[in-house]
C-alpha cells in the first residue's frame, strides 16, 4: 500500500543519508573555524604543543589582551573601521544615486551612459594602469585610496536600478506635484523605500570593505595607515609575526607567542562580520535575486 | 493643456534637458568617475606597446611594438605560469561549478525549512571570511604540528610530518578545496532560490507518473534551472582566469613557486615588486584577451545548446 502521506523505505533511506550528508557539511565549514577559536582561548606556550581540538587545555585571556595592548593592531583595527564605515556609506550613497539617475527612462543620453558604464564589467585597465593612476591622483599613502576608487561600482548599480525601476511613477509624481526637486525626491522618497537593497549592496561592500587587504599592500607604505587585514597579511604570508609580540607593552607575553597572538588576531578581525550577518542575511538573498535578473 | 501646438524640435530638446537638469548631473557625476578610474586605466594600456620608465610620461614612452609580448612568450616561466594558470582556472571550473548545484539540489530535499535555513546560514559563513583569515587558518592546519599532520601521523598514514604548503605537488589541491570550502554556501544561493521558482505541479504531475526522488531531480529540477545554470556558467568561464589572485597570494611562497606562479601573480611580481611597468601591464593585456575569448566561447556554446546567453 503507498499511501500519500507515509514515506516507503526508499524515500526514508533517502531523507537519511541526505541529512546526514548536509550534518558532515555543516561540520567540515564549522569545525575549522571551532578549532582557530579554541586555540586562540588556550594558553599561548602550551598550544605549540598542539593537541587541542574541541576545547583548551589551559584556558587562557592573555592572548586576547595581548592583541588589545598591540599598538600596531589596534591601529590597523581602527583604519579598517574608518574605512569600512565612511567607504560604505559613501559607495551606497553615490552608487544610488548615479543609478536613480540612469534608471529614468526619460534621461536624454541614458543609452550611451549605461553602454558606456557596460563596457567596465567586461575590460579593465588592470593592476599597473591602475596603480599609475592612483600615483598621478596622489592617492598613494592616502587614506582617502581606500575610499575614492571603490565609491563606485557598475554591477552594483544595475542591482540598485533594477530595483528603482519597480518602484511605481505614482510615488515621485506626488512628490513631484508637491515641489520637490529630483534631489529631493531621490534622498526622501527614494532612499526610504529602498532599504531593502541598500542593506544588501551597504552588506556587501562592508564585507569587501573589511576583508581588503590587497589595496593596503599595493598602495600603502604607510604603517600607520593599513587595515587589520593587511596588516595580517604581513604576518600571515611574510611570518613577520615575532614583529607582533614586540608591539605588545611590557608586563604581558609570557604566554602569549606569536602563532598565539596570530590566532587571537584572526578571530577579532572576524568577529564584527559573523555579529553582523545573520542580521542582514534575509535582505542580501533577495539581493542577490535582483541582481542575477539582470543576465 | 496650454500648448496643445507641437514646438520646434530644437526647442522641445533644450527645455527637456533642462527640465531634467538635476538627474542629469546626478549621471554625469557618475560618468565622470567611471572615465577617470575605468576608462583612463584602459587608456594606461598603451604602455604594453611602449617603453614606458615612471621618469616620463605615457605619452612620452617611445613605441616599441609587440616587443613585450614576444619577451614574454620566450620567457622561461611562461609554460610554466600558463601551466598553473589554465590547470588551475580548469580544475577549479570542473569540480568547483557543479558542487554548488549539487548542494542546492540536496539542499532543497531537505523537509524541516528551519533546519534547511540553519544549514544555509552555515554554508554562507566562510563567504564572509577574508582571504587572509582563511589563509591563516590553513597554515595553521597544514603545519607540521596542525592538525592534518597529527591525524595522519596517528593512523599511520605517514611516517613523518608533512609541509604542505611547502611542497608545489600539495597547492593546487589546497587552493582549490579551500576555495570550494569557503564558497560553497554561497555560490548555491541563486540555485536555490532558482529552485523554489519551479512550478510545484511539475513535481505532482512526476510524482503520478511514479518518478523517485533522484527522478525528480534530474527530469524537473534540473532541466527547470538550466536558464541559471547557463548564465552562471558564462560568467563562472570569463571569470576564472582572475579569480584566485586574494587566494594564491596569502598561500605562496618561495618554495611552492612553481605551483602557484599564476598570470596574476606574475603581473604583480615583474610590475610592482621589479618595476618593470611595460612587460607586466602586456601580460596582463594577454590574460584579458585569453579570458574575453574564454567568454565568447561560452556565450555560443551556451546559445547553441540551450539558448541562454550573456549577450
Amino acid at each position: 500500500m503507498l499511501s500519500l502521506n507515509r514515506k516507503t523505505k526508499g524515500e526514508a533511506l533517502f531523507d537519511l543519508l541526505n541529512n546526514i550528508g548536509m550534518l558532515l557539511i555543516c561540520f567540515v565549514t564549522l569545525y575549522p573555524i571551532w578549532y582557530v577559536v579554541v586555540n586562540s582561548l588556550n594558553e599561548g606556550v602550551d598550544g605549540m604543543r598542539g593537541g587541542i581540538y574541541w576545547w583548551p587545555r589551559i584556558f587562557s585571556f592573555e592572548n586576547y589582551m595581548g592583541v588589545f595592548r598591540n599598538s600596531g593592531i589596534m591601529t590597523a583595527m581602527g583604519v579598517t573601521v574608518a574605512k569600512t564605515l565612511l567607504g560604505t556609506v559613501l559607495h551606497v550613497f553615490f552608487t544610488a544615486m548615479v543609478a536613480y539617475a540612469f534608471s529614468r527612462r526619460e534621461l536624454i543620453g541614458g543609452k550611451i551612459y549605461i553602454f558606456i558604464g557596460t563596457v567596465t564589467l567586461f575590460f579593465g585597465g588592470g593592476l599597473i594602469p591602475t596603480y599609475l593612476l592612483m600615483k598621478d591622483l596622489h592617492l598613494l599613502d592616502n587614506f582617502l585610496v581606500y575610499i575614492i576608487p571603490v565609491m563606485f561600482s557598475f554591477f552594483d548599480l544595475i542591482i540598485f536600478m533594477t530595483f528603482f525601476r519597480e518602484i511605481p511613477d505614482g510615488l515621485e509624481e506626488a512628490a513631484e506635484i508637491d515641489g520637490a526637486n529630483d534631489w529631493s525626491i531621490f534622498v526622501r522618497i527614494i532612499i526610504p523605500v529602498s532599504m531593502p537593497v541598500i542593506a544588501t549592496i551597504s552588506l556587501f561592500h562592508g564585507v569587501y570593505q573589511w576583508n581588503d587587504y590587497f589595496t593596503g599592500v599595493i598602495y600603502m607604505n604607510n604603517m600607520d595607515l593599513q587595515p587589520i587585514q593587511t596588516y595580517l597579511y604581513r604576518v600571515v604570508a611574510q611570518s613577520s609575526s615575532n614583529q607582533m609580540v614586540a608591539q605588545i607593552p611590557g608586563g604581558i607575553g609570557k604566554t602569549v607567542t606569536s602563532q598565539s597572538l596570530k590566532l587571537a588576531t584572526m578571530v577579532v578581525t572576524t568577529m564584527p562580520i559573523v555579529f553582523v550577518y545573520p542580521f542582514l542575511q534575509r535582505y542580501f538573498v533577495k539581493g542577490m535575486m535582483i541582481g542575477s535578473i539582470k543576465g | 493643456m496650454e500648448n496643445m501646438r507641437p514646438e520646434p524640435p530644437r526647442r522641445h530638446w533644450l527645455r527637456k534637458l533642462h527640465r531634467q537638469r538635476h538627474i542629469q548631473v546626478m549621471a554625469l557625476l557618475g560618468i565622470a568617475w567611471i572615465i577617470l578610474f575605468n576608462y583612463v586605466p584602459m587608456y594606461g594600456i598603451i604602455i604594453a606597446f611602449k617603453d614606458y620608465r615612471i621618469i616620463r610620461t605615457i605619452a612620452e614612452a617611445p613605441w616599441v611594438g609587440f616587443e613585450h609580448f614576444k619577451a614574454f612568450f620566450e620567457d622561461d616561466n611562461f609554460v610554466n605560469v600558463m601551466k598553473n594558470t589554465l590547470g588551475i582556472s580548469l580544475i577549479k571550473l570542473i569540480i568547483g561549478f557543479p558542487l554548488p548545484i549539487i548542494f542546492a539540489l540536496f539542499l532543497n530535499e531537505i523537509r524541516s525549512l528551519r533546519y534547511k535555513k540553519a544549514i544555509q546560514t552555515i554554508s554562507y559563513l566562510p563567504h564572509f571570511l577574508s582571504w587572509v583569515v582563511l589563509g591563516g587558518i590553513l597554515t595553521t592546519w597544514l603545519a607540521d604540528v596542525g592538525i592534518i599532520n597529527n591525524i595522519l601521523l596517528a593512523l599511520n598514514l605517514i611516517k613523518e610530518p608533512i609541509s604542505y604548503l611547502a611542497e608545489p605537488d600539495y597547492f593546487w589541491g589546497i587552493i582549490i578545496t579551500s576555495d570550494i570550502w569557503k564558497e560553497l554556501g554561497w555560490s548555491a544561493i541563486i540555485y536555490l532560490a532558482a529552485i523554489s521558482s519551479v512550478s510545484p505541479d511539475l513535481y505532482e504531475a512526476a510524482t503520478i507518473d511514479g518518478a523517485g526522488r533522484f527522478q525528480k531531480m534530474w527530469y524537473v529540477t534540473l532541466p527547470s534551472i538550466k536558464g541559471t545554470i547557463s548564465i552562471l556558467f558564462i560568467l563562472a568561464v570569463s571569470g576564472v582566469l582572475n579569480s584566485n589572485f586574494d587566494q594564491i597570494l596569502v598561500l605562496r611562497n618561495a618554495l611552492n613557486e612553481s605551483a602557484s606562479n599564476v598570470i596574476d601573480i606574475y603581473v604583480y611580481q615583474t610590475g610592482m615588486l621589479s618595476g618593470r611597468f611595460s612587460y607586466s601591464t602586456a601580460v596582463g593585456l594577454f590574460k584579458s584577451v585569453i579570458a574575453l575569448i574564454l567568454l565568447l566561447i561560452a556565450n555560443s556554446v551556451t546559445k547553441k545548446l540551450n539558448n541562454t546567453s550573456l549577450f
